[in-house]
Formats: C-alpha cells, structure tokens, sequence
C-alpha cells in the first residue's frame, strides 16, 4: 500500500503542483516589479503613517501642499 | 489632495484598549500558573491529586488554551484597538460591538476555563473546546471583524498602513480555520464528533493547527510589530517595501505549512512533502520580517540600552527569528524524523511563546499604560528586573527542554549490538526527570517576571490619570479619490479593505483547497482494510474517556515507519486503520509510549491495576492515576444517540444498531469484568461491566489489533 495511489486515482493530478508553483512565482514577480517601481518618497510617506502624529502632521502636509 | 477637506474633531476609545489590557495581563498569569502547574505534574505526579479535574490531561489543554487564545488573543485585541484607531485617524466604528466584542471573549475564556477542566473537550489540539463554545467563538469574532472593518470604513486616512493588512488577514483566515476545523456532529449539549476521520481529520486538525500558530500567534503579532516598534523607537519601519513582500510571502506561504506537523506518518506523501517545501520557503518572508524589524532601530540602538521597552522588542523579534529558523528546520524531513514526538517541539514552541509573544506584549503593555495614563512608568528599575527574569526564565526554560528532546530521539533509537532496543520507554522518562525540573524553575522565573510587571503596571495605573477619550482632529477623508496619473493596481488594494479582505480570503482559501480536495476526493479510494471494522459500543464509550482524560496529550496513536519504532510498537500505523476515527487521536507528543497497538500488549488485569496505580505497575512512571474512572458509570442511556450520530458521518454500523447498543456494550462489559474477576483483581470497588474503566479497557484492548495478525488490504 503506497500513498502514491492516492494521487494517481485522481485525474490530471499532475496539474496541481504546476499551479500551484505558477501562480506563486507570477504573484511575486508582478509584486516584485510593483514594489521595485514604487516612488521612494511615497514609501517614505506610508512608513511614516504610525510615527507621525495625526493632528501636527495633517496640518503641516496641508500647508506645504 | 486633502487640503480642501475639513478639519474634524474625534476622540480614540481609551477605554476598550485599557479593558483589554487588563485582561491580558489577568490571563497572562493564569495562563503561566496553568502551564507551571501541569510542568510540576510531570516532576511530581502526586500534584495530579488523584482528581480529574486537575490531571494533567485535562489541565494542558486549559494551559494551552488561555496562554493562546486569553493571553495572547486579549493581547492582539489590546493592540488593534489602540493602533486601529490612530492608523485610521478614527474611533472604533462602535463602542457597543467593542465591548461586546470584550465581555463576548471573556465569556468565552471563562467558559474554556471550566469546561476544559470538566472533561468536555473535542479531542483536537488548539480546538478543544466543544460545539457551543466554538459557535460563540465564531459569533464573537465576526463582531471583532464588523467593528474593525467599520472603522476601516470610517477612516481619514486613505492608505491602510501595512499593520492593518496584518489584522485583515488574521480576521479572514482565523474565521475560515475555526469554521472549517470546528465543522462537528453534536451528540448532546457539549459532546460532539468532529466530522472528518482519521487521516483527513488530521489534515484538517494540522491545517488549523500550524494556521493558529502563524495567524493567532504570527500575522496580529507582526501587525503589532509594525506599529509598536516604530512607535517606541519613533521611527519609521526599515523598509515599507520589504513589510509589503513580507506581508504578501508569508499569509500565501503559511498556510500550506500544517501537514509538517504529519511526517513519517499515514498522511499521503505528497502532502508531508508539499508541507515541507512551503515551511522551508517561510523562512525568507520570516527573516525578512525579522530583520525589518530589528533594522527600524538603525541608529538608535543606544536608546536600546535604556528602554525596558525596547529591550523587550528586540528579545521579541529575535526570538521570532529564532523559532521562524528552527521552524523549518524542524519540518525537514530528517529532522523532523528526530524531534518529533519529543520535548524539542515544546523547546520551540516556548521560544515563540515566552519570547515572540510574551515579550512582545510586555514591551507592548509599558509603552502604552503610561499613554493610556498620562504619566510615566512607576519603575524602570523593575521593568529591568522583569526583562531580566524573563530573559533567565526562557533560557532555563528552552535549554533543558532541547536538551531532554535530543536526549529522549537518541534513547528512543539506540539499539543493542544484538539487534534489540537498547532503552525501555520508562527509562527514558525517569532519565529527564532533572530537566523537566529545571523546566519548571524556567517557568517559575518567567512568571515571578510577569507579577513583576502587573505590580509595577498598577502602580503606574493609581499614580496616572486615565484618559478614556483621546481628543484629536484629522482632515476629513475626500469622497471621491482623484487619482495622480496612471495608478498601479496593488496600489488600489493598499485603500480598498474589502478587496484587500478578499484577496487575503483568496490566497488562504488556494492553499487549503488543494491541500484537502485531492484527500477528501479520493475518500472512496483510501486503501480500506478489510479487517478494520468500527468500534464496539462499548470501545466507542471508551475512546469516549480517552478524548475526554486528554491521554493524547502524552500519547500518540501513530507508529512511524521506522526500526526503532516498529521493534518498540510493532506495526507502522496505515491510513485505512483510522477510517473511523472522529475525532483522530493520533497526538503530537510522547511524554508517554506510543498506543496505536497496544491492544493485546498487556491483559485487561494490567490496565485496571495501571490506571488505578501506575507507579504500582511501571515502578518511576509519571503518569496520573485515574481513580475516578472506577467510580463512574458509562451513560449507556446516550450510547445510541453516539451510534447515530456515526451513522450519520458514514461508520457503516448496521440499521437499527443503536436500538441494540446499550446491551452490547453490557454484554461486552461483563466479559471483560468476568476475565478481571479471574484474575483476581483487588476491586477498588464492586466491578459492573458500565464502569468507566470497563470501558476504558475494551477501547484499548483494541486499540492496533485490526490488522495484528494477517494484514489483508482490499482494493476497495
């Protein structure tokens, strides 16, 4: 009795881990790219949202824009 | 783009945070005593005090239970309603579903902490708690998620920070894992028989289980780890980028981790392999977490020196580095072959707990009482000592545990030059005794460093002044978004959390699907066993006691395919041996040997003395002694609602069996007391064939003897 029968009474089983490694290796390229494109100073930005405090910060980036 | 927007006036609900701040610390130390005391049961097994209630089988699971589910679920909770509200410049979307929310999940833990000790438990690690109790748990949380999603909702601030998209997909997946593990046939009202069997329940079950770990104990955590250590070191995040891939890499890879927990066993191979190959890709979304966090401190390490605070997180992160190392590691198949079943995995598992975790929320807790209380802390001085006892509290804790792990695998596989085993499983239990020892002085040190902290904490709390709502203004959010040039599609999931929620929901359903489908499909085509038929009435009854006394917690039920453990147990265990296993018993720790064929090992004689007196029958055995069982009677008058509820979850009893099942349970039970009477058992008191040790002794006299003798495997 091997636990490979399982597998193979499924049909097109093969399939499966194809998939799988694909859709992972596309989804972290695409991201990849995204974030390697991304604007540093809009980075910046989003990293500073929890040190910044709300009230000061709102007001300043309200008057520099 | 906000500058035409009003400036509105809000206040942050202080309230709830404090609530849940005060409840983490509460279940902090019970969580730590429960843990401490089931410690000292395995050095001193009289502390098991001969009643049920406190034997070591009920009471880990409530150590478990409170140190995951009240400590650290009270902390996530703490954490995300403080940093929720400031990230999205709002208040919680509704103060009612906020306490709700809280005394919901209270009364959830109060209900775990009297149940589990009461001996109603499902059988299943992590998800012990029976059917109503796991309802209220689905209810409680799904308004966690409405009040966070609310907020979301509401927010004025348009980018959801990367600690949010943590907090989403802890809310989505724990939902899916909890609904998914919990699906289970209720028999009465706190006894119920999880839907799966055997193989697939324990895919299922590792599934949840390893998913508990990296979305209860990892993703909330992390969430907190982006807010809380920039906020300490008042700098911003290493790198946005990396928390971005981070983030995305570890919820896709996590949750194909669970079947590491399955190697060697009767798990299909594929599947131990395709947890394998994803728990050692974890470890890049980890380290790189990691070193994200530990590089927010970039130039401010000398503040490290000062700050308990920081002293905490660093420990913290570290540790989560530590455990996310040695995780894949231990899920190697060649390692895991080692560890497994030993005192390594609760080395590893307490470095997550005590360190990751632990540390994490302390650190949490000293930053934010004094904020909470506009005041400073009491003591810096005594926030030094609790770093410092809990520092010396997880080393005395780890080292012993690593030390007895490695030393129980070289013991359990060294033979004898003839060909024997070289140790017998008692030996290597009295052998450890002096590290489960040291363990429990780790322990010790740990807790004396957590009411270190509760005294300095109220001491900071009577000398502050509490403020409940916290005044602040933020523009209002523009209705419509006015997108700057061309916009790239991940940025328009950073602002939109339903479809951030979705997405989550997608990747985390993927892995499930194709771990279980291919599983549950060829659920007609699993290698039956001819010779494997389901269980008496009466051995039902007693598999019953053994879910309800938690002997999992010490013994497994599977025999990997290895020389020394077929020369110790026999047989390696098949996967048509469990086909009517609901729930399966197959355990994840061998304080104890293993049981999957201890039918027929010893006579029933054995059983009855051992189980009223082990030490009396294993001379240094640790085990509790289980006098109760030879007081109570089985309640036969539910036998045929058991029956019927296995009919109804495909165990091919015959129509109408359940009319007849009390009285051949009776029936059995009288063989089996006319064989003790025999051999002339000293009766602890007058032998009736509906004692719970009857029963108990049928259930394991069969345990393994399907397929003892002429193992037939039939095609269908």
């Amino acid at each position: 009795m091997k636990f490979i029968n399982y597998l193979t009474s499924i049909s097109g089983v093969d399939i499966y881990p194809l998939i799988s490694l694909l859709v992972f290796f596309l989804f972290f390229v695409v991201l990849t790219i995204y974030i390697l494109r991304t604007d540093k100073e809009r980075m910046k930005e989003l990293a500073a949202i929890p040190v910044d405090e709300p009230v000061k910060k709102d007001k300043k980036s309200n008057d520099q824009k | 783009m906000t500058t035409d927007q009003p400036i509105e006036k809000f206040s942050y609900d202080n309230t709830i945070v404090k609530w849940f701040a005060y409840a983490t610390m509460l279940w902090a130390i019970v969580g730590m005593l429960a843990g401490l005391y089931v410690a000292l049961e395995l050095v001193f097994p009289q502390m098991n005090l001969g009643m049920s209630m406190t034997s070591f089988g009920r009471l880990r699971p409530l150590h478990t239970n409170a140190v995951i589910f009240a400590f650290v679920g009270n902390g996530i909770f703490m954490g995300v309603y403080y940093s929720l509200q400031r990230l999205c410049k709002t208040r919680m979307f509704s103060d009612k579903l906020s306490k709700i929310h809280f005394w919901g999940w209270q009364l959830i833990i109060v209900a775990a902490a009297i149940s589990l000790p009461l001996g109603y438990t499902t059988g299943k690690e992590y998800a012990e708690l029976e059917w109503p109790i796991d309802i209220m748990i689905a209810l409680v949380w799904v308004t966690f998620g409405i009040n966070m999603f609310g907020t979301i909702i509401k927010r004025r601030e348009r980018h959801l920070y990367v600690a949010i998209w943590f907090y989403i997909a802890t809310f989505v997946t724990v939902a899916m894992l909890h609904i998914v593990n919990s699906i289970e046939i209720p028999v009465t009202f706190m006894k119920s028989y999880s839907w799966y069997a055997g193989v697939q329940d324990a895919l299922v079950q590792w599934w949840y289980g390893h998913n508990a770990v990296a979305f209860f104990l990892t993703t909330p955590y992390l969430g907190l780890m982006y807010y809380f250590v920039p906020k300490a070191a008042n700098r911003p995040v290493y790198s946005y980028r990396l928390s971005i891939i981070h983030f995305w890499a570890l919820i896709f890879l996590y949750i194909w981790a669970g079947p590491h927990h399955l190697l060697y066993t009767a798990l299909p191979d594929w599947a131990q392999s395709l947890g394998v190959v994803f728990s050692v890709m974890l470890i890049a979304p980890s380290w790189g977490g990691m070193i994200n966090g530990l590089l927010t401190l970039r130039g401010v390490w000398d503040k490290v020196r000062e700050s308990a605070v920081l002293k905490f997180m660093v420990v913290a992160v570290t540790a989560y580095g530590m455990a996310t190392f040695e995780g894949p590691m231990l899920s190697l198949k060649n390692v895991n072959a080692i560890a497994h079943y030993t005192d390594w995995i609760i080395a590893h598992v307490h470095v997550g707990a005590l360190g990751w975790n632990g540390f994490l929320t302390f650190g949490i807790l000293y930053w934010l009482i004094p904020r909470l209380f506009r005041t400073e802390l009491y003591s810096q001085k005594l926030a030094n000592v609790h770093f410092w006892l809990g520092t010396l509290g997880i080393i005395f804790y780890v080292v012993p545990m690593y030390w007895a792990g490695f030393t129980q695998s070289l013991m359990w596989k060294e033979f004898n030059p003839d060909g024997t085993l070289a140790n017998k499983f008692l030996d290597t239990v009295t052998h450890l005794a002096p590290m489960y020892a040291l363990r429990s002085v780790g322990g010790t040190l740990y807790l004396i460093g957590a009411l270190v902290m509760v005294y300095n904490i109220i001491k900071t709390v009577k000398q502050g002044n509490f403020l409940a709502n916290e005044e602040a203004e933020a523009p209002a959010l523009a209705k419509a978004y006015t997108i700057r040039g061309s916009e790239h599609w991940h940025r328009r999931i950073e602002r939109r959390p339903v479809r951030l929620l979705l997405i989550s929901l997608i990747v985390v359903a993927i892995g499930g699907i194709i771990e279980f489908i291919p599983t549950f499909l060829v659920k007609s085509n699993i290698p039956t066993i001819a010779s494997v038929k389901p269980y008496t009435p009466l051995e039902l009854e007693g598999r019953d006691i053994y879910v309800r006394e938690g002997c999992y917690t010490c013994h497994s039920q599977m025999i990997r395919p290895f020389r020394s453990e077929t020369v110790r147990y026999g047989e390696y265990s098949k996967a048509g041996e469990f086909v009517y296993d609901h729930p399966f018993q197959w355990g994840s720790k061998r304080t104890g040997p293993d049981l999957a064929r201890i039918g027929g090992k010893y006579g029933d004689a054995w059983h009855y003395n051992h189980m009223y007196d082990p030490q009396s029958m294993s001379p240094g055995s640790i085990m509790p002694s289980y006098p109760w069982l030879f007081e109570n009677k089985v309640d036969l008058t539910i036998t045929p609602k058991k029956i019927k509820a296995m009919q109804t979850l495909g165990v091919p009893y015959p129509a109408g069996f359940e009319n007849i099942a009390a009285d051949s349970a009776l029936k059995q039970g009288e063989t089996i007391v006319a064989g003790l009477k025999k051999a002339k058992v000293q009766e602890v008191a007058a032998l009736a064939p509906d004692d719970e040790i009857v029963a108990l002794i049928a259930y394991l006299q069969r345990m393994g003897t399907d397929i003892k003798g002429n193992v037939k495997t039939a095609s269908k």
